[in-house]
């Protein structure tokens, strides 16, 4: 198969879990106890002119399946409505929030796959050494280290003692070298769990791909040990990599909520907590919304990437 | 000075139920260009002998003693980067299980490249080319898209092809098959015989055949040695081997050759199972399954000692014909009383007991040459190596 066809297919598959997702988080607002009005004002006091309206304005008098549909179609053309209770439009507010979280995300997440990967290799290539001793201790520290104490330890530390870093983000665009430099805490601490997870990952894996007969093979054929080692073993072991790596996506954005918190980084983890105390509900269901999505995303990539790696897997199905 | 000379090789395996000796005082030799084979039941050490002349052997095995020599170098003393240079270049090996030998996320045709470029053989559109030919050679009908194909993509003979090939893509001296026609049906194995013999003499490169299948030693082999429970019993020309076993475990496998298309599977000739190698038996390692077994051989170690003279063979030298069996130094009471029946093409038979040299005359090489044409046009055809093995006793 064609990994185009391969492609089109993983895509397909994707579809239910995201008329799921969608329905999931419509589903918030009415899931809550009370009234949608009330939670979408906050359960502030209303006058019922005023109950009317909003009932209009966010469909709440229609059948909830057309409801649905109707939500669905704003979400698709990125139309997310007001926020009732700051009164400013939802799409711009996570919009604007959204380049830090992912600046954040995926330097946390390369960061933890530089260190995660290599530090893998060498724990298996070294099975039962020191090495392979520091590393399986360094990646249980790294492990059982919660982020926030991770955060706040480094905060204290770096920013407070030392007054290496400042303790809140500089004012200051995304892209500047005061941000990059502000930024090196929190990518620290977001990606230590991950490249321990990733490194013990890494290490099982390509320790089981070095038992196997090709690898073997390969030394037989006279090849370099770095070739045998990197070329080889280690495209075999990536696919479990790659999964984890993939599901973290999603994970990084839970990590996010609380990093962005302790370091005070205007991001969608902020966000989220900011409008969850606030009773904000649209804009909790665009940020959910968004961490499905982006989830269901991750996932796909996984899948390509799996058939990138290995081609048993476009060729097999 | 041979090709390779092996000396004494002793592999043990550190195993929870004790240290293994898989191969024990292993010596043989190869000339150039010779087609040698290891013969014995599964589980005998076979693979592990070929496996030590690479050094391929892998924790929790080790070579203990003994010595490898190629071309009079010291294998045992190569640093890390000579091994690599041997190993693919010198000598090339073929697993058992061709399809696993290769990385299955690499196409075939990337993987022999790759071999070659490692011994700078060739590189580029060269390489290529060079694949391509090699994959010709090895009889795989669509050379350029095997090249293309990933390993699981291959039929098991296929496979099989594409390994030599690119066991065959440095020119090695020594070539090192295990067990190459296991798993193929019988039509593929007579075909995948054919194809190595004709390389063999093309590329005049010597090999090292494991295998259990005595038939597929009479095929295509010069010399054979037979192996039983990590122990060299009997080493001769295969010619010698054939008419005039001086083993009885040899004797015994002889007689349970399946003939090429019989089809079933016969009853082994040899009774019992090969010894457990934690604890090997005292003496002969081969008494408690030994029609002929006296009292001494549960006691006292046959040495491999040359059959003419009854003197032991000296590691690395080589004798014409030499068995580890008490009754060649004159410790057996009883003696060997089988008979080597051989039966040519026309069904005629004769009879010959061991120790004799009677049979020769019933056309050796006749018989051969027939059984190698029979392979491939009339596999129901009586086939050399069964021929050979009927055995009555
Ligand atoms: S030494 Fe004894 S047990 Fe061993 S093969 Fe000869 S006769 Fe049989």
């Amino acid at each position: 198969m064609s990994i185009v066809r391969y492609t089109l297919r993983r895509a397909l598959t994707s579809v239910p879990v995201l008329i799921g997702a969608t329905a999931l988080t419509f589903g918030l607002v009415h899931l809550a106890p009370g009234d949608p009005i009330d939670v979408l004002v906050g359960f502030d006091h209303v006058d019922p002119a005023t109950r009317a309206s909003l009932r209009a304005e966010y469909n709440l008098d229609r059948p909830l399946w057309q409801q649905y549909l109707l939500w669905v179609r704003d979400v698709a053309t990125l139309e997310f409505g007001e926020s009732p209770i700051t009164g400013r439009d939802v799409g711009p507010t996570v919009a604007g929030r959204l380049p830090h979280t992912i600046a954040l995300g995926v330097s946390a997440w390369l960061l933890s796959l530089a260190i995660g990967i290599p530090a893998g290799i060498v724990a298996a290539v070294d099975d039962g050494g020191p090495a392979d001793e520091v590393s399986r201790i360094g990646a249980l520290v790294g492990i059982a280290t919660p982020n926030f104490w991770l955060g706040l330890v480094l905060l204290f530390v770096f920013g407070v003692q030392l007054g290496w870093v400042r303790v809140t983000p500089p004012d200051a665009p995304l892209a500047s070298l005061e941000m990059a430099w502000f930024m090196v805490l929190p990518t620290i601490t977001l990606a230590t769990a991950l490249a321990a997870v990733v490194t013990r990952l890494m290490r099982s894996s390509m320790r089981r791909e070095l038992e196997r007969e090709y690898v073997r093979g390969a030394r037989a054929r006279g090849l370099r040990e770095r070739t045998v080692l990197l070329k080889h073993a280690l495209r075999n072991s990536l696919t479990a990599v790659v999964t984890v790596a993939g599901l973290q996506i999603a994970l990084l954005l839970d990590g996010a909520v609380v990093v962005e918190q302790v370091f005070s980084w205007p991001g969608m983890g902020q966000l989220l907590v900011e409008s969850i105390s606030r009773r904000d509900f649209p804009v909790v269901q665009a940020v959910v919304l968004l961490i499905a999505v982006a989830t269901i995303v991750a996932n796909l990539l996984v899948d390509l990437a799996y058939a990138v790696i290995d081609p048993r897997i476009r060729h097999d199905r | 000075m041979a090709l390779l000379e092996v000396d004494d090789l002793t592999v043990q395996f550190y195993t929870e139920d004790g240290v293994v000796r898989a191969v024990d005082g292993f010596s043989y030799e190869i000339e150039r260009g010779e087609t040698f084979a290891i013969v014995g039941e599964s589980g005998a050490g076979k693979s592990v002998a070929s496996l030590s002349l690479l050094r391929l052997i892998e924790r929790p095995g080790e070579i203990v003693d003994g010595e490898i020599r190629f071309r009079g170098r010291d294998v045992l003393g190569f640093s890390q980067d000579e091994l690599r240079q041997f190993r693919g270049n010198d000598a090339a090996i073929a697993f058992q299980n061709p399809e696993a030998m290769l990385d299955p996320v690499y196409t075939v045709g990337e993987q022999i490249v790759e071999t070659m470029r490692a011994h700078d053989i060739a590189t580029g559109e060269a390489a290529r080319d060079r694949a391509i030919s090699l994959l010709e050679r090895v009889d795989i009908a669509d050379p350029e898209s095997a090249y293309t194909d990933y390993p699981h993509e291959l039929s098991g003979g296929m496979a099989q092809r594409a390994v030599i090939a690119t066991a065959l893509s440095c020119d090695p001296d020594l070539l090192i098959l295990d067990e190459p026609t296991t798993g193929l049906d019988v039509t593929i194995q007579a075909q995948l015989l054919e194809t190595l013999t004709d390389l063999a003499e093309t590329f005049d490169t010597a090999i090292q055949l494991v295998t259990h299948d005595l038939g597929v030693v009479a095929d295509c082999c010069d010399r054979a040695l037979v192996m039983y429970a990590g122990r060299a019993v009997e080493r001769a020309p295969v010619e010698e081997l054939f008419y005039d076993p001086s083993h009885p475990y040899t004797a015994g496998l002889l007689a349970s050759i399946p003939r090429i298309g019989d089809g079933r599977d016969r009853l082994p000739a040899v009774p019992g199972s090969p010894p457990d190698l934690v604890q090997v038996p005292t003496g002969c390692r081969f008494h408690p399954r030994c029609p002929y077994a006296e009292d001494v051989c549960a006691t006292r170690d046959p040495k491999l000692v040359e059959l003419e003279t009854g003197n032991p063979v000296p590691d690395g030298r080589r004798p014409d014909h030499a068995s580890a069996c008490h009754e060649h130094t004159g410790n057996l009471e009883g003696g060997l009383d089988y008979e080597v029946r051989i039966v040519d093409d026309r069904g005629n038979d004769s009879t010959d007991s061991s120790g004799q040299d009677g049979a020769v005359s019933d056309g050796l090489d006749g018989a051969e040459s027939d059984g190698q044409t029979d392979d491939e046009t009339a596999p129901d055809d009586p086939e050399t190596g069964g021929d050979h093995g009927e055995r009555s006793r």
